[in-house]
């Protein structure tokens, strides 16, 4: 028996067609890139075989999507990627949440000079709009997909303290931390059992929607040629090289574009869909 | 006269705690940059001294950029040139960074006030009609309009918008700032848009205007999501007020009552919107110049960047920076000026 809480949270969400749309776009690309190897039409195409006789075939019924320039099948590849997305995506999110979640509670809970110096810090990342950080970062590093990520989790992580440091801030007059504290419990007892839970929902809104965000950010890297390089089946990686296919074939860059899409809006429907649930005082931005 | 005084004074205050907040955080910008051109696992001289360079000739390079000095006099250097508007000189072409921005960026600049302007144009009265028609087709459609706007990714949009417009429909040219054909004029602004107007030369605006409409309208969807949605929710809030109320009781007629009274109100959020959104449209241009061919700061970027060339790349890290800065630092003056009570803050 699921508890009431529970069960009200997912009445809401169902009664919302847009989370629900968001719900079910998440599922289906989380369950693709799960199932990828298994479902393929073509699964000697990820490796990349060549089959140079039917390349650049137009959408057909064996090949829904199309062929690339060697033969393989694009919506194989495609499908392929979304495990590369997904698992790059939710990577950055967690490692950006795992940096600024801390930095920002320590911030809110300290206060004085610790908090000056991490806000400061803070802001200074956030002084520059975010891409452009990426690459001046994927430029000092090196292009490829670990470089990639690395700028991107460096980007992403002011976020976060910012978001941690209002609610935290918010939190330190609360009566019950004030009871924990006379109650004698540690500092550390404090911040884990009492503020984390309690700064929670925000920040798993943020995150659901920042996988989406993530997926865009990589796959624009790729796309810009500063991402995974090309024989990887990454979605904007195979927009790049598609680019130079245009327009006679114009097909190759539909369905890797359509899945980018397809997940950035899915996520960013289901964090409003959570926002609504688990966030429902918070303003939408 | 003793109120006004006082005003001024406070306003002052304000102006001055800003302006040195946003020096504070040049400065911050500054280091970081130099910071991150010096974490770099690849060795500047050997950049600069090319592919082939033996050890003696790196070590001249290394000798002749300064790189052999200490880290905290490359920095003073650093600063220092920096503060002389001297970017330092890209390693693959030779040429002077400043000189290159100052061609690059006003490309960049009237692609991004165009694209703003789109934004502003149709996202503002696209959110007042969803907010008065709350919950009905009309918000539910351009709600999804708004979330696709953020979830599409812009180069892909962009080549779209090529295939169709460029490539089928023959209307609008597919990539680049003119035609082949065309001599660019010499610049007076190096905005074409406005040097057009400046010389009265008709033809020439339109020319560059059909270049223009592809890239701005990708660069503007994002941006004109946003202000669409932070618009209609504040004026949501805002017809709820009671000053609304009132003046509907007063026999205020209903559009004076949306498009004056409640539209003034939803104005404060909306404005804080479009300076975080100048910063994103900035750096989304590395996306948009890239798929369109746009001769600015975004496409020279990417492609020093690619040639692990780095003193284009930082100088344009720093041209973006400052611009999202000043956007910030207008929006935050505009804000005191529109909302007296945010002086004390």
């Amino acid at each position: 028996m699921m508890g009431r809480r529970t069960r009200l949270a997912l009445w809401q969400l169902r009664r919302s067609f847009s989370s629900m749309l968001g719900l079910g776009l998440v599922s289906g690309i989380v369950l693709l890139a799960l199932l990828g190897p298994w479902i393929v039409p073509y699964p000697d195409d990820v490796a990349g075989a060549v089959n140079i006789a039917g390349k650049l075939r137009p959408p057909s019924a064996a090949h829904w999507f199309g062929t690339d320039e060697v033969g393989n099948d694009i919506l194989t590849r495609v499908i392929i990627g979304a495990r590369l997305s997904l698992l790059v995506g939710m990577g950055i999110t967690l490692a950006a949440a795992c940096i600024g979640v801390p930095l920002g509670i320590l911030a809110g809970t300290a206060g004085g000079v610790v908090r000056e110096a991490v806000m400061r810090l803070t802001d200074l990342f956030l002084s520059v709009p975010g891409l452009v950080l990426a690459i001046a970062l994927v430029a000092a590093l090196g292009p490829g997909i670990v470089n990639a990520m690395v700028a991107l989790v460096l980007v992403w992580w002011p976020g976060y303290v910012r978001l941690a440091e209002a609610k935290a801030l918010s939190l330190r007059e609360e009566p019950f931390i004030e009871a924990a504290r006379v109650a004698g419990a540690s500092r550390f007892r404090i911040l884990w059992r009492h503020v984390l839970p309690n700064s929670l929902s925000p920040i798993i809104v943020k995150m659901s929607m920042d996988v989406g965000q993530a997926i865009l950010a990589v796959a624009s890297l790729g796309f810009l040629g500063l991402g995974a390089k090309p024989p990887t089946p990454e979605w904007g990686a195979m927009i790049s090289i598609a680019r130079g296919y245009l327009p006679d074939w114009w097909w190759y860059a539909i369905c890797p574009g359509a899945f980018i899409y397809a997940s950035v809006l899915g996520f960013n429907l289901l964090g409003d869909g959570l926002r609504d649930i688990l966030d429902p005082r918070s303003n939408r931005r | 006269m003793n109120r006004s005084f006082r005003f001024d004074s406070v306003m002052l205050w304000y102006l001055a705690r800003r302006l040195a907040l946003a020096g504070v955080m040049l400065f911050g910008l500054v280091c970081l940059t130099f910071v991150i051109a010096n974490v770099a696992p690849s060795d500047p001289a050997a950049l600069a001294a090319g592919p082939d360079a033996g050890r003696s000739q790196i070590e001249q390079a290394r000798r002749e950029y300064g790189l052999d000095k200490p880290l905290p006099e490359q920095f003073l250097r650093y600063v220092g040139d920096l503060a002389q508007g001297e970017f330092g000189r890209s390693v693959a072409t030779g040429r002077s960074v400043g000189r290159d921005l100052g061609r690059y960026f006003p490309a960049t600049l009237e692609l991004c006030l165009v694209a703003m302007t789109i934004g502003l144009a149709v996202g503002i009265p696209l959110g007042m009609l969803s907010a008065l028609f709350k919950d009905r087709w009309l918000d539910q459609l351009t709600r999804i309009f708004a979330v696709s706007g953020i979830a599409l990714p812009p180069f892909w949009f962009g080549l779209l918008l090529q295939l169709g417009f460029a490539t089928w429909l023959g209307w609008l040219p597919t990539s680049g700032r003119l035609g082949v054909a065309t001599e660019p004029p010499e610049p007076i602004t190096g905005m074409l848009l406005l040097d057009s107007v400046l010389r009265g030369d008709a033809a020439l605006f339109w020319q560059s205007a059909s270049y223009i409409i592809l890239p701005a309208l990708v660069l503007s969807l994002p941006c004109l999501a946003s202000i669409l949605r932070v618009n209609r929710s504040e004026m949501v809030e805002c017809l709820r007020a009671d000053y609304i109320t009132a003046a509907r009781a007063h026999g205020t007629v209903p559009w004076r009552l949306v498009a004056v009274h409640a539209l003034k109100n939803a104005t404060l959020p909306t404005l804080a919107i479009i300076g975080l959104r100048w910063g994103w449209m900035m750096s989304s241009t590395v996306l948009v110049e890239t798929v369109f061919d746009w001769p600015g700061t975004g496409l020279y970027a990417v492609s020093s960047a690619i040639a692990g060339d780095f003193k284009p790349v930082m100088g344009v890290t720093l041209i973006v920076g400052l611009n999202f800065m000043l956007a910030n630092l207008v929006v935050d003056l505009l804000y005191g000026v529109l909302d007296p009570r945010l002086r004390d803050a």
